[in-house]
C-alpha cells in the first residue's frame, strides 16, 4: 500500500485537541459531575434520608441506574467478542467505541452501587465477611472480572496504535507523550509480540462472553431471587440480557454518529456501518420485545391476586404512562424506523439509538420501583410519604452526574487515544486492496 | 427461667445501683474519668461487698465506682443464641383491638426512629364478604429466612434458638434483606434515628438491637435480652389483652404473662396458622384465627384498603 494512504489514515484518526465545542461539552459534563458530587456529599452527611427512598421503596433510581449501566456495558462483549468470533469484519472500527462504553459504564455501575449503600464506610465488609451465598457477592465477583477483561480488551488492541502515537511526538503534548510511552513503549510490533497479543485477545474474547452473560444474569437475580410480584420470574435472566444487548447496541449507534460527525470520520464509519448496526438493533429489539411479552402476558393471563395490583399499575395505573413510553421508545418505534432501508441511514438510525437508550433507562426504573410499591402485606403504619416514590433533586443530580461521568470518560478517552483503531484500519485497507 | 439466674441478676442490679448511688454521693466528677479516683480521699466509711471469688470484703465507700455499662453478652454469644431453646410466638387475632400498646412499648424500648415501627398492626379483610380483623405483625423469625440468605456480609443471621438478629455494627446498608423479606418486617435508618445521647453512646448489642444506627437495617428481635433475663419480650408484656404469647417450642409452652398454654394444644384447638405458608419461609410466629372476637372491629384510622396474599 502507498505510504500516502497510510499517512492519510493516520492523520484522519489521530486524536485531536478539543475545539470550542469539545471544551464546552467537557465543561458541561464536568459541571453535572460536580453537582452530583455535591449531592452525594450531602447524602453522606445526612444519610439516605435526602433521597425519596423509604422502607417500602427501599431501592430507587440508584439501583435502576446501576442496572442500566450494567446493561449498557454488555455491548463491549457483543461488538468485540461476538462479532469478532463470528468474523464480522465490518465491526472493526466500532470495537474501541464499544469497549470504552463498556469500561466507563461498568466503572460507574460500581460507583453507583456504593452510592446506594447506607454505610459506604463499611464497604470492606464485603471482603472481610463476604458470604458466597449472597447474589451481591456473585455480582461483586463477576463485575470485577468483567471490568478487568474489558480493560484488557481495550488495552491490547491499543498497543500498535500507541506505537503510532509515539511516532508523532511533535503532535502530542509532553504529558500525553509520557502517558503513551508508559503504556506502550515496550511494544515493538515484532511478529512474536503480535502473536502473543492476538492470542490474548482471542482468549479474552471467548472468556468475556460467559462473564458478560453472568454480570447481567446475576444482576437480574438480585431481583429474581426474591418473592416479590414482578421480580419472582424465571424469565428474568434472559429478559435482562436481551435488553442489555439492545441498549448497548443503541448506545454504540449514538456514539458512532457523534464521533463520525464531530471528527469527520465518514470514510471509516460508513453508511454501511449504520445499515448493519441498524439491522442488529432491529433483531435485538425484537428479541427484547419477545421476552417482554413473556414477562407480562403470562402473569397477566392468570392475574394472581399478588401480581394483579403490580400489573394493573403498569398497564393502566400510575405507571402506565412510563410503561407504554418505555415499551414504545425502547422497542416499537426503533423497530419501525430501522426495519426500512432509509431508516438505517445515519441520522434516523441515530434517532432510533437515542430512543432506545432513553426508553431503556425508564424501563430499568419500571423494573425496580413499581414492584416495591406492591408488597405482600399492604403498606401500613408508616408516614404518608413512605407510600410514594419520586426521586429528590439529590437522587436526580447523582444519577445524572453518574451518566455525565460515564460520558466524560468516553470523551476524554477519545481525546487521548484514537477512537477508531489506526493499525487495524491500515491492515484491513491493505487486505482490501490486495483482494 | 430458673431462679439461680434470677437471683444473680438481681444481685448484680442491686450492686450496680448501690454503686451508682454511693458514687453519686462521693464525688461530682465523672466516675468514668480515670483521674477521678486519684483525688478521692478515703472517707473512713467501709462497705461490705462480695468479691468475685465469693469472699466478703470491705472497701472504703469513697472508692466505689459504678461498673460501666457493657453489653450483657459478647457478639459471639449473641450470634450463637441460647442453647437448647427454640422460641415461638403465638398471636391471637381474636383478642386484638389495635390498642397498639405493643407497638409503643417496642418503639420506646428500642428507641426506634419516630414514625417507623417494627411491630405493625394491619387492618385486614381477606375478601369482600369476610369479616375484618386486626393483624399485628412482628419479624416472623423464619426458619428459612430469605433475608439471611441474601445478606452479603452475615450482618443478619439465624441463631440456634431460632431468632433472626441484625448486627448493626456490620450491616453495610445494601437493603437486599428488605427486598427479600415478604413480610415487610424490616425498616431502615434513613437518617440518624435520634436515639438519646446516653443510649447512643453505648456499644451496640445484637440482642437488644440498641442503639439503632444511621444507614443500617433494624427489625423486631424477639427481645432476646429480656428472654435471657427470664422476662417476656416488650410487646408481650405491654399488651393488656394478652394477644401475644411467647415461649419455647421445645418446652411446648407459651405464655402471655397472665395465662400459660401448651403450644401444641393451642395451635391444634384453635387452628393456628402461619403467614404465607406457601412461600416456604417457615415462620416462628403462629396466628390464631379471629373467631369469637373479644372486641368489635372498629377502624378509626385514615381509610386504607386491607388485602391479604
Amino acid at each position: 500500500m502507498e505510504n500516502s494512504t497510510i499517512q492519510k489514515i493516520t492523520d484522519d484518526l489521530l486524536p485531536q485537541k478539543f475545539g470550542k465545542q469539545g471544551k464546552l461539552w467537557v465543561a458541561f459534563l464536568s459541571i453535572l459531575c460536580v453537582i452530583g458530587f455535591i449531592a452525594y456529599c450531602r447524602q453522606v452527611y445526612k444519610g439516605l434520608v435526602v433521597t425519596s427512598m423509604r422502607d417500602y421503596v427501599s431501592w430507587g433510581i440508584y439501583i435502576s441506574n446501576f442496572v442500566f449501566f450494567v446493561a449498557i456495558s454488555l455491548v463491549g462483549s457483543l461488538i468485540t467478542a461476538v462479532l469478532r468470533l463470528t468474523n464480522a469484519e465490518w465491526s472493526t472500527p466500532l470495537t474501541r467505541i464499544a469497549e470504552i462504553i463498556a469500561v466507563s459504564a461498568i466503572t460507574f455501575a460500581s460507583i453507583i452501587i456504593v452510592v446506594d449503600m447506607g454505610r459506604p464506610d463499611r464497604f470492606y465488609n464485603l471482603f472481610l465477611h463476604g458470604r458466597l451465598q449472597s447474589p451481591i457477592i456473585w455480582d461483586v465477583i463477576v463485575i470485577t472480572t468483567y471490568f478487568f477483561i474489558s480493560l484488557l480488551l481495550l488495552y491490547f488492541p491499543l498497543l500498535p496504535d500507541l506505537q503510532i502515537l509515539l511516532k508523532y511526538k511533535e503532535k502530542t503534548s509532553k504529558g500525553l507523550y509520557k502517558l503513551y510511552s508508559f503504556l506502550g513503549s515496550f511494544w515493538k510490533n515484532t511478529p512474536e509480540q503480535e502473536k502473543i497479543s492476538n492470542r490474548a485477545i482471542n482468549i479474552l474474547s471467548i472468556t468475556i462472553i460467559p462473564v458478560a452473560f453472568s454480570i447481567h444474569t446475576v444482576t437480574s437475580w438480585l431481583f429474581a431471587t426474591t418473592y416479590r410480584p414482578g421480580w419472582d420470574s424465571t424469565n428474568f435472566g434472559a429478559y435482562f440480557i436481551s435488553g442489555a444487548f439492545l441498549v448497548g447496541a443503541g448506545a454504540v449507534i449514538v456514539a458512532m454518529y457523534v464521533f463520525r460527525a464531530h471528527y469527520n470520520l465518514e470514510k471509516y464509519i460508513t453508511d454501511s456501518h449504520f445499515d448493519k448496526m441498524g439491522k442488529v438493533l432491529v433483531l435485538l429489539a425484537l428479541l427484547y420485545l419477545y421476552f417482554n411479552v413473556n414477562e407480562f402476558l403470562v402473569p397477566a393471563f392468570k392475574m394472581k391476586k399478588s401480581e394483579e395490583e403490580h400489573l394493573m399499575g403498569l398497564f393502566t395505573g400510575e405507571f402506565a404512562a412510563v410503561f407504554w413510553f418505555a415499551i414504545s421508545t425502547a422497542m416499537i418505534i426503533p423497530i419501525l424506523i430501522l426495519v426500512f432501508k432509509n431508516g438505517r441511514k445515519p441520522f434516523p438510525a441515530f434517532i432510533a439509538g437515542i430512543l432506545v437508550v432513553i426508553g431503556s433507562w425508564f424501563k430499568r426504573y419500571l423494573i425496580v420501583t413499581p414492584t416495591l410499591l406492591h408488597p405482600f402485606l399492604p403498606m401500613h403504619d408508616v408516614p404518608a410519604n413512605y407510600k410514594h416514590y419520586f426521586p429528590t433533586w439529590e437522587e436526580w443530580a447523582i444519577a445524572i452526574g453518574s451518566l455525565a461521568g460515564a460520558l466524560l470518560i468516553i470523551t476524554i478517552f477519545a481525546r487521548i487515544f484514537p477512537i477508531i483503531p489506526i493499525h487495524e484500519t491500515i491492515i484491513e485497507t491493505e487486505q482490501h486492496e490486495k483482494a | 427461667m430458673n431462679t439461680k439466674d434470677n437471683s444473680r441478676r438481681e444481685f448484680i442490679t442491686a450492686g450496680v445501683l448501690a454503686g451508682l448511688a454511693l458514687a453519686g454521693c462521693a464525688t461530682k466528677k465523672s466516675p468514668f474519668d480515670p483521674d477521678a479516683s486519684e483525688g478521692v480521699k478515703p472517707s473512713g466509711e467501709m462497705v461490705k461487698l462480695l468479691s468475685v471469688d465469693g469472699e466478703v470484703i470491705e472497701v472504703d465507700k469513697a472508692f466505689l465506682k459504678p461498673v460501666p455499662e457493657l453489653p450483657a453478652v459478647s457478639n459471639d454469644i449473641a450470634r450463637k443464641g441460647i442453647a437448647g431453646k427454640k422460641f415461638v410466638m403465638v398471636i391471637d387475632l381474636s383478642r386484638c383491638k389495635s390498642l397498639k400498646k405493643c407497638q409503643s412499648a417496642c418503639n420506646h424500648m428500642h428507641h426506634i426512629h419516630p414514625g417507623q415501627n417494627w411491630i405493625k398492626v394491619y387492618p385486614m379483610q381477606d375478601s369482600e364478604r369476610t369479616a375484618p380483623y386486626w393483624e399485628p405483625t412482628t419479624c416472623m423469625h423464619c426458619d428459612e429466612p430469605p433475608c439471611v440468605k441474601v445478606c452479603p456480609v452475615d450482618a443478619t443471621f439465624k441463631r440456634q434458638d431460632g431468632i433472626v438478629l441484625i448486627d448493626s455494627d456490620r450491616c453495610i446498608g445494601c437493603r437486599f434483606c428488605m427486598a427479600a423479606c415478604p413480610y415487610s418486617a424490616r425498616v431502615f435508618n434513613w437518617e440518624d434515628p435520634g436515639v438519646p445521647e446516653e443510649v447512643a453512646s453505648k456499644p451496640y448489642s445484637c440482642e437488644s438491637s440498641v442503639p439503632q444506627k444511621k444507614g443500617t437495617v433494624g427489625k423486631c428481635d424477639f427481645c432476646p435480652d429480656m428472654v435471657r433475663q427470664g422476662q417476656l419480650p416488650h410487646c408481650v408484656a405491654a399488651c393488656p389483652n394478652g394477644v401475644f404469647a411467647f415461649g419455647d417450642i421445645l418446652e411446648d409452652t407459651v405464655t402471655n404473662g397472665a395465662e400459660t398454654f401448651r403450644f401444641s394444644d393451642l395451635i391444634k384447638d384453635k387452628a393456628g396458622y402461619r403467614l404465607m405458608e406457601d412461600l416456604g419461609t417457615k415462620p416462628s410466629v403462629y396466628y390464631l384465627p379471629p373467631v369469637n372476637r373479644n372486641f368489635p372491629f372498629e377502624n378509626n384510622e385514615p381509610k386504607e384498603e386491607g388485602k391479604k396474599s
